[in-house]
């Protein structure tokens, strides 16, 4: 079971399992943030074994023009990180919510979650603004 | 994330719209306030990145009728009177060319930096940047507007052709423009009304610059664009252009506490004007040039992908502060990341090695010959 909830900050977390404790999900950042940005030149990831807390900065998302942060939308470990966006960040421009993700954290506090969007909730956010 | 959304005080005054508006509109423009003005940065289904590599490929179509375009005229030749406050040569400038030049203050600190065209022998038309515009005029009121009349051309805009293309695009409607040389002028007839064609630009490329009443200037616009080669740029990629070509932006590179010298600019400043001086903060300007500046502009090349943005302080191998660099980006034509900024005399020579503080990281860093490409003019 996979489900993926969304940040007013414009990131995504695909949690893979239940969502509980211990269990691993996928960030990165949302197509409307991509086509906000712009072209993606580069992004500057975590380390692996790095802990982030919710809303701290867990990167830089750099386009022709500007740089922006991304802010960790979960508290946790990072586990992995997406290593291909180093040769080619334009994937985050494609793909954002498959090729494009960021990194892999494995969530220490679930009730975060409850602070996020679903999907519907997020579209009418990203409506209003 | 990203702020996508850009609020504005609802104090500010609304945004000036240029004569092509509505045409951005119709072309996808993302737009974005600018000097005042609602200003395309990019175009849907383009981008910075496609249409600065469009530009640099074949030829781009740029909306630059924000910028302040003026005729200065006197009862003698007006570039006596102008002389006065720029450090170019103006009176030795021949009838259809044209010089970059910079309007100073008194302390020789840069208010603009501007095109002066001749037009005849008492005939100047100048090209100012837009958020400068009202203050430059005022300027040049206040200090020579007793020999000179200056007429502020509001209903004309202004078009930038520009790329390797542009002189095949542009000569299909005025033969002539593929004779011109590089910073040369030209007026054309177009539908009844004039023209003003220079040979100039803003991208390190080939290209010209079009002056079009404001009535017709969509007309004009659209023409152009219905050839294969033209696609619409946006102000996105007209900044990474210009930041590849080692152009000075007002207000990054240049501001009133900056001289030319300091701005690696002397080149500006013709000879008879270093022998005789004349202009405003002479004294100092020709000081720096015969002791050299303590601070000079620098092209700047991080190491590695990762872009380095204006503010970022820059330092010395041994950690001294020693600059802070005043644009910054990446170069979509040179694949790495560019910038430009102010060190200390002593760690301008290229290739000297230094470091930028990023987000709490020391990164090394090399001084770097300007511009980053090499420049497609066409000087002869």
């Amino acid at each position: 079971m996979s489900k993926t909830l969304f940040s007013d900050d414009h990131e995504y977390v695909k949690i893979e399992g239940n969502g509980g404790d211990g269990d691993t999900a996928t960030v990165g950042i949302t197509d409307y943030a991509q086509n906000a940005l712009g072209d993606v030149v580069y992004v500057e990831l975590p380390k692996i074994g790095a802990k982030v807390a919710k809303g701290e900065q867990a990167g830089v998302v750099e386009s022709v023009k500007s740089a922006s942060e991304v802010y960790a939308p979960v508290s946790g470990e990072i586990v992995a990180v997406n290593a291909a966006l180093e040769g080619d960040p334009a994937v985050v421009n494609q793909d954002p919510l498959g090729q494009g993700w960021f990194y892999k954290v494995k969530i220490s506090n679930q009730n975060e979650l409850e602070e996020l969007k679903d999907e519907a909730a997020y579209g009418a956010y990203v409506q209003g603004l | 994330m990203p702020n996508a959304a850009h609020h504005r005080p609802a104090a500010e005054p609304p945004l000036l719209k240029t004569p092509l508006w509505e045409l951005h509109k119709q072309l996808g423009g993302k737009m974005v306030p600018f000097a005042g003005y609602d200003m395309p940065v990019q175009y849907d289904g383009m981008g910075v990145l496609k249409e600065h590599l469009h530009t640099r490929k074949h030829a781009g179509l740029f909306d630059v009728s924000h910028m302040g375009q003026a005729v200065l005229t006197g009862a003698e030749d007006p570039a006596l009177a102008l002389e006065t406050i720029v450090p170019g040569s103006m009176t030795g400038l021949e009838p259809e060319k044209m010089r970059y030049t910079l309007l100073l203050n008194d302390k020789g600190g840069i208010i603009d930096d501007l095109m002066v065209t001749r037009w005849d022998d008492k005939t100047l038309f100048l090209v100012v940047n837009a958020a400068c515009k009202d203050n430059d005029f005022a300027y040049i009121q206040k200090t020579i507007g007793k020999d000179v009349q200056l007429e502020y051309l509001a209903d004309r805009a202004l078009l930038a052709l520009q790329g390797p293309a542009a002189e095949k695009v542009l000569s299909r409607l005025f033969p002539l423009a593929a004779a011109m040389k590089f910073m040369t002028s030209a007026k054309v007839v177009y539908e009844g009304a004039e023209l003003y064609l220079s040979r100039s630009g803003y991208t390190g490329e080939d290209g010209f610059e079009i002056s079009v009443p404001a009535p017709m200037a969509e007309r004009f616009a659209k023409q152009l664009l219905a050839f294969e080669e033209v696609k619409p740029i946006g102000l996105g990629a007209r900044d990474s252009l210009r930041l590849e070509a080692g152009l000075c932006l007002y207000g990054h590179e240049l501001d009133e506490t900056i001289t030319p010298v300091e701005a690696n600019l002397k080149w500006v400043i013709q000879k008879r004007r270093r022998e005789q001086g004349g202009f405003c903060g002479a004294e100092k300007i020709l000081a720096q040039l015969k002791d050299g500046p303590s601070k000079l502009r620098v092209g700047i090349k991080p190491e590695g992908k990762a872009p380095v943005r204006e503010g970022t302080e820059i330092f010395s191998p041994a950690g001294k502060k020693i600059g802070v660099i005043t644009s910054g980006g990446f170069g979509p034509s040179v694949d790495h990341p560019v910038a430009m900024g102010y060190v200390e005399s002593a760690f301008a020579g290229e290739g000297a090695e230094l470091q930028v503080m990023l987000r709490g990281t020391a990164r090394p860093c090399t001084v770097a010959a300007l511009p980053f490409i090499a420049p497609n003019y066409k000087r002869d």
